[in-house]
């Protein structure tokens, strides 16, 4: 880094972050009907430290395809379908938004391993100054077990980043978001 | 195929924020962070294809008074008419072209066009408050808007914000994603503003406050302001 330029600070998002991001410009189908793959219906919550509903987040996803590949130039495989990976979402009343996706492939993580599918989450919201990094997971998924990033979370903890099955409904997962308190949700310094 | 995988799994890890140059996650006297930050410590993650990525292609398009909020109406807003520009680059000081920006902002009076905003000003029917556009190849952006005011919380009493533009910035990269806010010189609230203050070192402060700029002020039209954004960069790039 050269120390003239060094990163202009972060800043909340505030209560009013509808108005540029999401009124016009969300993106909660991240992948349609015609995105080969594994269909997923992800219903995200966002929970404060009470555990009540955060109403005024905004959720954003980066993923890879169904091949794990990534829609940018640093991927030396382009994804081969029309597929941006990207999706952002403000949450409701009830702290809660839906994205329609599919299931992302393994990716190559550090040295000769390979991570797990997974989607990249960033939370902004009021209240939280620099906004929170984690990941969701798919429960159940064997590839967990060799997963280099789940790897470094404690165990007990692991379960914060897996996204779980909604009994009875076929390719609907929920994932809650615990920003604080109890079974608070593993978050990434990166 | 193995060769492919190990030329994907080359990694360029980007540089990590210097100690003091954004603020911490709980800050005490902005009084909703605690409750909306975690208590434990944040697990250090090696940079991977995951974070070294992100969304560079895909906005939707841009339309052409995108980044004129004064245009967007059928009438001009009320206020005091300002030119906003600057670039964006990256902390090894390279330009970041084609990158989106998203704003948004108060009228002048000091209110959202937001339903949840009930401050007692006068709403604006000539303004939105809502603006983006995409830097050119050298970084450069410009957006023509008008100054918002200064307006009241409830975070404690008698608190106030400075007057500020809303800024999003995408870079290259998942974690090169910025969110910040613009401030203008010499403002008297920045004192007594927790979210100003909560980042501790003073002169990464004073990169949120935008630059008079007689340059880019227009002779009979409008005051220019200047603002660079500095978003995180790789420690090494491709192709060097």
């Amino acid at each position: 880094m050269n120390m003239e330029y060094v990163p202009t600070p972060s800043q909340t998002v505030g209560p009013y972050l509808h108005l540029g991001l999401t009124n016009k410009h969300s993106v909660t189908r991240i992948a349609g009907p015609g995105v080969p793959g594994e269909r997923v219906q992800l219903k995200c919550r966002v929970l404060d430290a009470d555990g009540a509903p955060v109403n005024d987040a905004m959720i954003e996803i980066w993923q890879a395809d169904k091949s794990g590949k990534y829609n940018h130039p640093d991927d030396a495989q382009a994804p081969e379908n029309p597929f941006n990976g990207f999706g952002r979402a403000a949450t409701d009343p009830n702290g809660a938004c839906a994205f329609e996706t599919v299931r992302p492939g393994s990716v190559p993580g550090p040295g000769k391993t390979t991570q797990a599918p997974h989607l990249n989450v960033a939370i902004f919201a009021r209240g939280i100054l620099l906004q929170l990094h984690t990941r969701i997971y798919f429960a159940g998924d064997p590839a967990n077990e060799s997963d280099p990033v789940l790897a470094m979370v404690p165990g007990e903890r692991r379960d914060t980043l897996m996204a779980e099955l909604d009994p009875g409904k076929t390719g609907s997962w929920l994932f809650d978001i615990r920003l604080s308190g109890d079974r608070e949700t593993v978050f990434f310094d990166v | 195929m193995s060769k492919v995988a190990n030329e994907r799994s080359i990694i360029h890890p980007f540089h990590r924020h210097p100690a003091g140059s954004q603020p911490p996650r709980i800050y005490e006297p902005y009084r909703s962070t605690p409750s909306r930050n975690p208590s434990k410590p944040l697990i250090f993650l090696p940079h991977t294809l995951s974070e070294v990525t992100g969304p560079v292609y895909g906005h939707d398009p841009i339309s052409e008074t995108d980044n004129d909020l004064t245009r967007q109406h059928t009438g001009e807003p009320l206020g005091e008419r300002i030119i906003v520009s600057g670039r964006v680059l990256d902390d090894n000081g390279r330009p970041v072209p084609n990158t989106l920006l998203e704003i948004w902002q108060a009228n002048a009076a000091g209110r959202y066009q937001h339903q949840r905003d009930q401050h007692p000003a006068p709403l604006d029917p000539n303004f939105g408050g809502a603006g983006r556009t995409l830097t050119d190849e050298n970084g450069n952006y410009r957006f023509v808007t008008i100054k918002p005011g200064a307006y009241p919380w409830l975070n404690h009493y008698n608190a106030w914000r400075p007057a500020h533009i809303h800024f999003s910035v995408f870079g290259r990269a998942f974690l090169s994603r910025l969110i910040t806010q613009m401030y203008f010189p010499g403002d008297p609230l920045f004192d007594y503003d927790p979210i100003y203050q909560s980042v501790p070192d003073e002169k990464a402060r004073q990169r949120m406050i935008s630059k008079f700029d007689l340059e880019t002020t227009q002779p009979q039209w409008a005051l220019g302001f200047r603002f660079d954004i500095v978003l995180r960069g790789a420690e090494a790039t491709p192709f060097e």
